[in-house]
Formats: C-alpha cells, sequence, structure tokens
C-alpha cells in the first residue's frame, strides 16, 4: 500500500520495527500489564470512583468555560506572592524565557523535574542551543537522557528499558558510576541517587512542571514518587515552572478530588509518595511561573476537540490501549504517545504533523473506558480522521478516497446495491488468487479471505426467505 | 437489519436471525431497500460519503418497530454516530429521521432479552465453545452480559471462559488494512487465548470481527472455526 492511503506511514511503519522488537514486545507487555493491575487494584477500592470521575471532568469543564478570568486570578494570587508570571503563545516563545531567565541568573547548568510540558516544548534542546545544560532528576528521565534516547510513556519514560538495559545505559553513560554495577534495583537506585546528589547540591536553578495549580490561592502542585522533584523545587534558588493553562483548578477544595484521581489512575498507588505545593516565592527563592499555550485555546475553541483539555496526563489509557501496548510510545513519533497523544498532539501540533495518529486506533473503546476524566478519545479519532481526510481532498483524488465514494454510491441505491453483491461474487475467483490489489493485499499477508458464498443473503431472501 | 457484510459474505448469519426470530415468535421482515449503516466510511472519516448511505438506512428502516441488527459495531454507528453524519449533511430533517430511527435499532442479544425477556431461546449446540464479547458491544453499546446468559441456556454446550476476553481482536474496520501489523499482532494474541480454551468454536456477534479471526485461524490450519452467535442460538436437536 502506498502513500494514497490516508494517514499510512508513518506510524504503520514504526510499528513495524516495534512489532519485531522481541525485548521491546516483553518489556512492554510486562511493565503495562503490572500497572493496569495495579490501577483496576485501587480503583476498586473506591466506592464512589465513578462520582469522583464525573466530578472531576465537570470540575475542568467550568474552569475550561471561564478559563480567562481563572488565568488573571492565579497570576494577581501569584504576583501578589512574590511570583513573576509570564505568558508563552507557544514553545519557541516559552524555551525563550526559560533560556533568558535562566541567563539573567547567571546559570549555565539546571536540574529538571520530570515534565511533560517541557518535553513538549522541546525545552533541553533549545536550552542547549542557547548554552545550557539541563539534567533530568527523575530517574526514569535520566536513563532516556542518558541513553540518549526519547521518552516513550508520559508517566514511565523509561517504560521500553528493562534494568539489564539500564545497567548497561549507567555503566556507559554515568560519570564515577561503579563498574561493577548491578541490575537489582536497589543498586542502580543508589547509583542514581549518588550521581543526582551532587546535581541536587550544586545547581542554581530548578526547573518544573506543574500536575495543578490553584487560581484563588496561587498555590502551584506537584505529584511524584520519588522525591526528586522535591529536591529541585527546594533548594536550588531560582525554580522556574512550565504549566500548560489548562492544569489550572479555581478552587483549593477542587484538589480533593484530583489528588484521589490521579494517584490511583497513574501510578496505581492509593496516595502518591511525595506532593509539594508552593504558594509564590519561597523567602530566598526566586520563583517564574510560565503559562504555556502552545495550541490549547484553539483546541478550547473546538467543541468537538475541547475535552481534551480535562487530560491530567495519568497514562491509564496507554496501559489499556492494545495498540500501544504492542508498539510502544516511540511508534507514534509524537510527544504524547498513546490513545491521548493520538488526539492531543494533533490538536496541540496539527493534524498535519501527526496525520498517522488517529488512524493508528481499533476504535475499541478500552481508553474512553478506564479515562478518570471521561474523554470520548475514539469519537475525537474518528473527528480527527475526518479532518485529515477533508485537508487530503483539496490535494488530490487518493485511490482510498476513489474507493469510499464508489461504496457510497454503490450503498445510496439498494437496486445498485444488489447489482454491486451479485458481481461481487466473482469474488469467488480473486479469493483464490494470493496476489490481490490493496487494500486486500494487506489483508491476506497473514489472513485468509472468508470463501464468497454462492448466493447472497438478498437473493436468498427474495427467492425463498420470504416464504 | 442484517449488515452489509453479512449479505454479501455471511448470509447464513442472516438466514439464522431470521430462523431464531420466527422460532421466537417475531415477524420478521427484510427490507432489500437496505444496504450499509455507513459505518465504515465514518470510521475512515469520509464523513460526505456516509451522508448518502444515511439517508438510504433512514429511508429503509423507517416504520419499524424494532431493527435487529446481528452486529454490535453496526448497532454501534446507527445509534451513536449516525447523528454526526447527519448534521455534517447540515440537513435537520436527516437529523429528525436519524433521531427518531436510530433508538429502534437493537444490538441481536440487547433485542432478544430486554425487547422479547428471553434467555433459553431452546438452541441446542453440542460442541466446546469460547466467546469473544467484541468491543463495541461491550464498551458502545454495553451489552453486558446478555450474550452469556443466552449461551448459558444452550443445551449441550461446553461453555469455556477466554482469558483477557475484553481486550480488542484488532479488526478495527479498515485499521485492519491500514494498520495490518498491529492489527494481526492483536489478532494473534486473540487465537492464541482462544486456542488455550481447548474450544472447537469461537464465538462472537459480529462477523468482522469473526471474519479477521477466522482469517487467522484458518492460515494457521488451527482446527478451531467462527462462529455467530445468531447460528448457535439458531441450532436445535432438529437442524
Amino acid at each position: 500500500m502506498g502513500a494514497t492511503f490516508v494517514g499510512m506511514p508513518p506510524f504503520p511503519q514504526a510499528a513495524h520495527t516495534a512489532l519485531a522488537d522481541t525485548q521491546l514486545r516483553a518489556n512492554l507487555a510486562h511493565a503495562t500489564s503490572t500497572i493496569r493491575d495495579k490501577r483496576a487494584h485501587v480503583v476498586g477500592e473506591v466506592d464512589d470512583w465513578e462520582a469522583l470521575c464525573s466530578k472531576a471532568a465537570r470540575i475542568k469543564d467550568e474552569t475550561l468555560a471561564h478559563l480567562d478570568e481563572h488565568l488573571v486570578r492565579l497570576e494577581e494570587s501569584l504576583t501578589a506572592r512574590g511570583a513573576f508570571v509570564h505568558w508563552a503563545r507557544d514553545a519557541e516563545e516559552a524555551c525563550a524565557i526559560v533560556a533568558q531567565v535562566t541567563r539573567a541568573h547567571g546559570a549555565d547548568e539546571v536540574v529538571k523535574v520530570k515534565s511533560m510540558a517541557t518535553q513538549e516544548i522541546g525545552l533541553n534542546e533549545a536550552l542547549e542551543a542557547a548554552g545550557i545544560t539541563a539534567h533530568e532528576t527523575d530517574l526514569a528521565e535520566l536513563i532516556v537522557q542518558l541513553g540518549q534516547d526519547t521518552p516513550s510513556h508520559i508517566l514511565v519514560p523509561a517504560i521500553h528499558r528493562n534494568r539489564a538495559e539500564i545497567r548497561d545505559i549507567f555503566r556507559r553513560a554515568m560519570p564515577g558510576v561503579d563498574p561493577d554495577l548491578t541490575d537489582s534495583p536497589a543498586a542502580l537506585a543508589e547509583a542514581a541517587r549518588r550521581y543526582l546528589r551532587q546535581k541536587f547540591l550544586t545547581a542554581d536553578v530548578a526547573i518544573s512542571g506543574a500536575n495543578f495549580a490553584v487560581a484563588e490561592t496561587g498555590t502551584l502542585v506537584l505529584v511524584e514518587s520519588e522525591g526528586n522533584g522535591r529536591m529541585c523545587v527546594t533548594l536550588p534558588r531560582m525554580l522556574i515552572t512550565v504549566m500548560g493553562l489548562e492544569k489550572l483548578v479555581p478552587r483549593w477544595r477542587d484538589l480533593e478530588v484530583f489528588l484521589q484521581l490521579l494517584p490511583r489512575s497513574s501510578t496505581g498507588e492509593r496516595m502518591n509518595p511525595y506532593t509539594s505545593m508552593w504558594t509564590g516565592a519561597t523567602e530566598g527563592q526566586e520563583f517564574h511561573l510560565i503559562l504555556l499555550d502552545n495550541g490549547r485555546t484553539a483546541t478550547l475553541a473546538d467543541p468537538r476537540g475541547r475535552d481534551v483539555l480535562r487530560c491530567i496526563r495519568c497514562s491509564a489509557c496507554l496501559n489499556v490501549c492494545p495498540v500501544y501496548t504492542r508498539t510502544g510510545g516511540h511508534a507514534y513519533g509524537s510527544v504524547y504517545p498513546g490513545p491521548i497523544g493520538a488526539v492531543l498532539s494533533p490538536q496541540l501540533t496539527g493534524v498535519a504533523a501527526n496525520a498517522s495518529l488517529p488512524f493508528a486506533s481499533s476504535l475499541c473503546g478500552a481508553c474512553y473506558e478506564v479515562c478518570p476524566v471521561a474523554i470520548d478519545i475514539p469519537t475525537m479519532l474518528v473527528h480527527l480522521r475526518s479532518e485529515a481526510v477533508d485537508s487530503a481532498r483539496r490535494r488530490r483524488l487518493s485511490a482510498e478516497r476513489s474507493l469510499m465514494a464508489a461504496a457510497a454510491w454503490a450503498m445510496a441505491d439498494s437496486e445498485r446495491w444488489t447489482r454491486a453483491l451479485r458481481a461481487g461474487r466473482l469474488g469467488r475467483l480473486a479469493a483464490r488468487r494470493r496476489a490481490l490489489p490493496p487494500p486486500l493485499s494487506a489483508w491476506v499477508a497473514a489472513r485468509d479471505l472468508p470463501e464468497p458464498p454462492r448466493e447472497t443473503f438478498r437473493d436468498w431472501w427474495t427467492r425463498e426467505g420470504q416464504r | 437489519m442484517l449488515t452489509c457484510i453479512n449479505d454479501a459474505l455471511f448470509p447464513d448469519t442472516g438466514k439464522a436471525v431470521v430462523r431464531l426470530l420466527r422460532r421466537l415468535g417475531v415477524d420478521v421482515d427484510f427490507p432489500t431497500a437496505q444496504t450499509c449503516c455507513a459505518q465504515p466510511m465514518i470510521n475512515t472519516g469520509y464523513l460526505d460519503e456516509a451522508v448518502p448511505v444515511v439517508r438510504q438506512w433512514v429511508s429503509a428502516f423507517e416504520g419499524y418497530d424494532a431493527i435487529v441488527v446481528p452486529s454490535g459495531s453496526c448497532a454501534g454507528a446507527v445509534r451513536h454516530q449516525h447523528g454526526l453524519v447527519a448534521r455534517r449533511a447540515g440537513d435537520p430533517a436527516l437529523e429528525r429521521a436519524v433521531a427518531e430511527t436510530g433508538p429502534r435499532a437493537y444490538e441481536l442479544t440487547e433485542f432478544l432479552v430486554d425487547v422479547l425477556g428471553v434467555e433459553d431461546v431452546g438452541a441446542y449446540f453440542p460442541h466446546r465453545v469460547t466467546y469473544h464479547p467484541t468491543c463495541h458491544s461491550l464498551r458502545m453499546l454495553g451489552v453486558g452480559d446478555r450474550p452469556a446468559r443466552l449461551l448459558s441456556h444452550v443445551r449441550g454446550i461446553r461453555l469455556v471462559a477466554l482469558p483477557a476476553a475484553e481486550e480488542c481482536c484488532g479488526f478495527g474496520g479498515t485499521f485492519a488494512v491500514k494498520n495490518a501489523e498491529t492489527s494481526v499482532s492483536m489478532g494473534s494474541d486473540k487465537v492464541r487465548h482462544a486456542r488455550d480454551t481447548g474450544a472447537e468454536v469461537l464465538v462472537a456477534s459480529d462477523n468482522s470481527c469473526l471474519m479477521h479471526l477466522g482469517g487467522l485461524l484458518s492460515r494457521e490450519q488451527a482446527g478451531m472455526r467462527v462462529m455467530h452467535l445468531a447460528e448457535v442460538l439458531a441450532s436445535t436437536e432438529a437442524s
């Protein structure tokens, strides 16, 4: 099949490589099924889980409906507490602000808390271009960074690696590591701890994302497991937080809902080990918040797509997705992989740049079923598919469109359809051939075609079915 | 409503539905004006192309008390997607027609259990069977355990639970050819689980999923066949 089929490369090509990587398949199957089972267990413990989920979706919807007011409120609360608030229209602006603030502080090294927003804007690369070295401090992000790799999961960025591979990466790329390092989890954690402790103690600037921001108080909230984020937001003298502008909640008490939902949905824990909250600048520390748009207000304006802004980045949809759990995150070729990535990436960075993603789904609905904020991902994928098809309409007539138009023409009239079905019975001959044209060639590569019957149902019905 | 794929490729499923419903005292018609529910166009993103097909669907089915569909996926398209096609067409009359006719479409097991109120349909099927609950019947329509309840009353059957039953088989419409390798990797896991049960027959309520799984089983010479639930439920000691 060629590029005439809308949405073909690059996901199917990337998936081809991933599906054949048996180590990757084993790592993914093991990790995703473990998290999936843990999640199902702790969600099952909560009697009012459904009510919590609908409450969360409602809070998000209400917040998004008045986002402009809440954002201004947040800015006021923060500036009153000595923080600097910046507004970034896109990735380029956000990166430039971070670089400029860091430079003004005289720093050329920063420590980073795990953050999807900074991955989204390509901050590490931008800082490197500005002569600033960024050190990832989340264990999994560190593995990815030292391995000169890219994250493959929203929550567990090194999910594609097992501990033997991690040991090899540490031995190869971690300065000062024990050359006899074993692959025991405790030894790997200890090696990372020793390496990172140096960074925490010497870095002057930390960069983080945020899980939530409370508009009424100006409080930033960071949820994590390792405590490395806590080190970053407390030790260095300057903290820069990059946050998507949809992360905001209006009231302090809204956190009650989200701090229950997020850990259970993401890591499958009742409560995450570390929740850091800070309100404005702490004494002796300078704090900058960068509010990132990067396509979000355009998404907000789209009634068919805006629900995606409810997303709290729990990644439960990745762990249940039959496509993601087999291909992994790299196949998606976008910062946000999996089902949520397939709807989020086209909305943030354009349908054209992510043309194959909406098609990388069997529309099985497992993502919608598991989503704690009820994002109807399958319906959004269909909507994005139609956008991809509509933009291709303007370019040229594809083989696929001709096929669809021909089918629609036949199906719009029962006489034509009856004749088409009768002609289709000639397929009895075609089915015996192995060399079939696309899209049948893609089918028969691994699957037999059914033997077409001697008589269609409608012919049987007309002949004797009515009695 | 039989669905285009059953009409063209699996007429035995259609005959089984007719036999089963007549046995249960239902006055069955097959309006020959029907073609397709337009799901192939909708789910591939061809909404303009779906419009005339949805028009044809509405004109074929208006006026019936109940529209019985032996496919969760096609019933799901009728109930949950025709509205968006009508809105795309910008035709309020079509929107009204869709809103009027769509809700009377029932997936076969919904119709049997909820409308007719039967779970024991008098079937006899002396085989070892495992059942795959298809995604759209499960998650789009929420048919729940209706198929299992119907199967539990079938005489002679040995029903074996399918491991990881709720995971997608990988068919997914045009996904099966656009992402053929991923589709096959999902299907091969489903087939492996089915074979592990030692069943002779893999049953589901959607022939499109079964065409995919049956194609894999046939290529493997697995000695396991696929069959639509309607054919199991239509079987009697006489047949």
